[in-house]
């Protein structure tokens, strides 16, 4: 009985760590944050070539064959700097093969997605609230792939898209190939661009493990997010922090008063305890299978939920400054408003979590 | 990560269930009162080596090596099958540790069994009117006169004193010495003279606590547990070791359960309640809470078991307020399930019982006493200060040091 972390995720989260800190501080974020572009290929390579793009991706395939836990470990450092790049699709249009795609099409994919000199993206949600694969609608008929997904993170820069499609199938698609047509959102959170993609007649593979497996790629996004949103909400307490250490009224900072006090231990016991919660989520999906939809759920829901309450709680702390576009706050804010909206609101996830669980 | 138990510790679970299957009793013990069949079964439980394993043998415990796992099979089990465990009530919880680390060896033969075995009830002497949160400021006065102590002053909030035959509690020896000094923690037998007991009564209608008058009450000196005036040193050592701040979570879930059949049981606009949309969200929001008690307990218990306990300090500091604000959550919705029967007052007999009810009257009483926990023991508000300042490193609140 062992519900923690072994030495080896311990050292690959202190080692994203530190290279975050070293390579994308505050400073360089809000530069990269500013050009809205939500990605910078020297960040990503340098990610890569410690292994990030194929962390999941079996060592036969050239990746490091390690466990969604360490994937969503990844996914919570990540969150915690707010890290811009392709990091959420590309995991999940990896994941998506590896639970879809036969044994030949899995060696013909996943190479160039791990060592990330390929970049993919997943496209599963269509309209505003079709995120179920119930609703999807995309299809391929004769090799050619018709519909339209929308919230594409990173979709501009993607080589590939994983596709989600009618009946909970996969297939993979091209981006650079013909009937592919990309359209910018101006998404809110500058780390990670959405698009709109639209496929008339685009050439597309079926993965060809076909359904029920879609449900089980949504709640690995699930967990990502959630894994992401907490790694943000842990950073925003710290910047309330030090905020609160710093800023002095009535000559005194404002960290002496109960009332500043008691929000950041308010948000931290909202906060903290979570981390064992996406632990979970994420440890189920490779041990627990019987366990994993409704720990995704629960994951999902509660702690993007408890975020942005969190978020919103830290912009409020900061005063009118808080409401500033120089305010750190905002980038992650913003980071845990995609979390939290993309595939799924909470209250989904909730009415979810009560299907599974026989209410 | 790896949840599974050991093989060694499968067949422990299989061994401890096949124990309880002991429980309830049968036969014609199972007519004794119940206070006695608890302690016949607490008895057996302790010659079966699972119930007070940290306490040595010649004291009444079952002295068994420690295992953290095993420890934490025992109390699911236990808990399972609703069988007596070890008793959770101040003397054996608060005072009998106290004593097998700093009392002496008469002191340990003389109180430590029969507060185990229950023969003994204790109450627990800290709380002024005065002294709550700033419990150091206590006032009730100790004056050594030959070979005794003579109390004089008040305590409150004195839970079960008018059931209680000894109280642990903490006097000021040397009112002139600071605030942390001078403070003598001494056990006093409830029967002394000078000593009146008038309860309080709570919100819900039960007397629980009380205050406690001292007047010219003597107590021989070597009821002294610890040096004197280092009385302050060692009630706050023994708080430290406390093993209930990594909580219980399984009447938690038991009571999240029960609110699930609560709501499949009422109707809103003359739909079941656990069908309502707005309801199912609510409980699911709920279930959140729940799941993330149970799993940071989880993460809590496997750092403490591999001695990595700094590393979860500070979710161990957010257990209180947490689990008290979720079992208020839990009976906030209940009350609303409710909806009009929420105004009926408990009954006589729910009164007298702390656990679990799940009548209408039973909850209304569950919902008014989930605020109680959130008070004793160090108010969310205190908590709250504690993970700011210990937690968070944030400056202490402006205070007097002296």
């Amino acid at each position: 009985m062992d519900f923690g972390l072994s030495e080896e995720q311990e050292m690959l989260q202190e080692t994203i760590r530190g290279f975050a800190q070293n390579e994308c501080p505050t400073t360089r974020l809000r530069e990269l944050f500013d050009k809205g572009e939500g990605h910078d290929p020297a960040l990503w390579t340098a990610l890569a070539e410690m292994g990030i793009a194929g962390l999941i991706v079996p060592e036969e395939h050239g990746g490091a064959g390690m466990e969604l836990l360490d994937l969503a470990l990844v996914a919570e450092v990540l969150g915690e700097y707010a890290i811009p790049g392709p990091f959420l699709g590309h995991a999940l249009a990896i994941r998506g093969v590896m639970l879809a795609g036969s044994a030949e099409q899995q060696a013909k994919i996943l190479p160039d997605l791990a060592d990330g000199s390929q970049i993919a993206t997943a496209a599963l949600q269509e309209g505003d609230a079709d995120w179920t694969p119930e609703s999807w609608t995309a299809r391929v008929r004769g090799g050619r792939l018709t519909g339209e997904k929308t919230i594409v993170s990173h979709a501009g820069i993607a080589d590939r898209i994983l596709v989600g499609l009618d009946a909970g199938g996969l297939a993979w698609v091209d981006t650079r190939g013909e009937g592919v047509v990309i359209e910018d959102l101006g998404g809110i959170d500058r780390t990670r661009p959405v698009y709109r993609v639209r496929f008339e007649g685009a050439p597309a593979e079926v993965l060809e493990g076909g359904g029920g497996n879609a449900w089980q790629l949504v709640e690995t996004a699930a967990v990502l997010l959630a894994a992401d949103a907490f790694g943000a909400a842990t950073k925003l307490i710290d910047i309330d922090v030090a905020y609160a250490m710093e800023r002095e009224q009535f000559g005194q900072p404002i960290a002496q008063f109960q009332a500043i006090k008691h929000t950041i231990a308010r948000l931290g016991t909202d906060i903290e305890p979570a981390r064992a919660l996406f632990w979970y989520a994420a440890h189920c999906q490779d041990a627990i299978p019987d366990e994993a939809a409704r720990a995704a759920s629960v994951a999902k829901a509660h702690i993007t939920d408890r975020a942005m309450n969190a978020a919103r709680e830290s912009v409020e702390l900061h005063g009118g400054y808080g409401f500033t576009w120089e305010c750190e706050v905002q980038m992650w804010f913003k980071r845990i408003m995609l979390d939290r909206s993309l595939l799924g609101t909470p209250d989904q996830w909730r009415e979810r979590t009560a299907v599974l669980g026989e209410y | 990560m790896d949840l599974e138990y050991s093989a060694e510790h499968q067949a422990f679970r299989d061994e401890v269930r096949e124990f309880l299957e002991g429980w309830p009793l049968k036969g014609d013990e199972a007519r004794l009162p119940q206070e006695e069949q608890e302690q016949i079964f607490r008895k057996r439980g302790i010659e079966a080596g699972y119930v007070y394993r940290a306490v040595p043998k010649q004291y009444g415990g079952s002295e068994q090596p420690q295992d953290a796992i095993k420890d934490r099979i025992i109390v699911e089990e236990f808990y399972a099958a609703g069988a007596p465990r070890d008793l959770m009530s101040q003397g054996a919880g608060l005072m009998v540790p106290t004593l097998l680390e700093f009392g002496t060896e008469e002191q340990k033969e003389r109180w430590i069994p029969p507060a185990l075995t229950g023969e003994a009830n204790w109450c627990q002497g800290y709380s002024e009117p005065g002294s709550g949160s700033d419990l150091a400021s206590l006032q009730c006065q100790a004056r050594l006169d030959g070979d005794e102590w003579v109390l004089n002053g008040q305590k409150i909030w004195t839970s079960s004193a008018q059931r209680a035959h000894m109280m642990f509690g903490l006097f000021r020896s040397e009112p002139d010495a600071k605030k942390h000094e001078g403070i003598t923690y001494l056990l006093v037998p409830m029967d002394a003279e000078g000593i009146e007991v008038r309860p309080l009564r709570e919100m819900s209608g039960g007397y629980e606590f009380n205050e406690v008058f001292f007047d010219d009450v003597r107590v021989p000196v070597e009821n002294t547990v610890g040096k004197r005036g280092q009385g302050w040193q060692i009630s706050r050592a023994t708080l430290v070791h406390e093993r209930n701040l990594i909580g219980n979570p399984n009447s938690m879930r038991e009571a999240f359960s029960d609110l699930l059949d609560l709501a499949r049981s009422r109707k809103i606009n003359g739909v079941p309640a656990n069908e309502d949309p707005g309801m199912r969200r609510r409980i699911a929001e709920i279930e959140g809470y729940v799941q993330t008690s149970q799993l940071s307990n989880m993460r809590q218990f496997t750092a403490a078991n591999k001695g990595k306990m700094l590393e979860v300090m500070r979710p161990m500091m957010m257990n209180k307020v947490a689990g008290t604000d979720i079992m208020q959550m839990i009976m906030k919705c209940a009350y609303d399930l409710l909806g009009g029967d929420g105004i009926l007052a408990p009954t006589e007999s729910e009164l007298d019982t702390w656990g679990r009810q799940t009548t209408s009257t039973g909850w209304v009483l569950q919902y008014v006493f989930s605020m109680g926990p959130a008070i004793a023991g160090g108010a969310s508000n205190i908590q709250r200060n504690i993970i700011g300042e210990r937690g968070y490193g944030l400056p202490r609140d402006l205070r007097r040091e002296s």
